[in-house]
């Protein structure tokens, strides 16, 4: 799947998007970014604190307990800010 | 008449209070960034895609809400300093009630439903602007 990350998500971790294919039992956002945390200093800087984080999958806001299963899309990324 | 626009240009506000002139009421609102705490720019990161269609679903919630006839929502992106136009919202329908309820359904919920994220400039250091509980409330006011 597609990873997409914004805001400080995105400068912590030092990329814009990735390419993965998770393990079956990552079943949802929440595990996703478990799962992720250890890939770099910089997933660890910014997974630390998951109650900070937001998600999108297949571009539709969701809550980090959605299944991620057939998703082509995730993205992570911090409380939005706009207007 | 839905529009939604989520540009790095400036907003032509001429142009867009034009468009959504479509008869019986018109009211809009205009963001400007301000200089709170000394800022001196302001860039606004967006979600490509996602946005212009959270924006495009709170337009036709709106519209079908309120009964417009026309909505529109420009955001703009990118980098900005103080006294610039960052957000426009415009609603037209048969009465005043419907057209303000609406424009302030609009601006409520697309500060926190729609992918944007600003990042400010002070005194030379940069900093992402965390969001407010203010904001959840103002939003949840439509639920």
């Amino acid at each position: 799947m597609k990873l997409l990350y914004f805001a400080w998500v995105r400068e912590r971790i030092g990329l814009a998007e990735e390419d993965v294919t998770p393990p079956a039992d990552v079943a949802t956002v929440a595990d996703l970014v478990a799962w992720l945390a250890p890939r770099s200093a910089g997933h660890a800087a910014a997974f630390a604190d998951p109650a900070r984080l937001r998600a999108a999958v297949d571009q539709a806001f969701v809550p980090l307990d959605t299944p991620v299963a057939g998703a082509r899309e995730v993205a992570i990324f911090p409380p939005v800010t706009g207007g | 008449m839905i529009r939604v626009l989520v540009s790095r240009e400036p907003i032509d506000i001429a142009g867009e209070f034009a468009r959504v002139e479509q008869g019986g009421a018109v009211a809009t609102f205009t963001g400007l960034v301000r200089a709170d705490d000394g800022v001196a720019t302001l860039e606004l990161e967006h979600y490509p895609g996602a946005t212009e269609a959270a924006l495009t679903r709170l337009a036709e919630e709106a519209r079908a809400r309120w009964s417009l006839t026309a909505a529109t929502i420009v955001h703009r992106v990118g980098p900005m300093t103080p006294g610039e136009r960052i957000v426009f919202v415009g609603t037209c329908s048969a009465h005043r009630a419907a057209a303000l309820d609406a424009c302030a359904f609009l601006i409520d919920r697309l500060k926190t439903d729609a992918p944007f994220w600003k990042r400010e400039t002070v005194d030379g250091a940069s900093r992402w602007v965390e969001a407010r509980a203010a904001d959840d409330h103002a939003a949840a006011r439509w639920t």
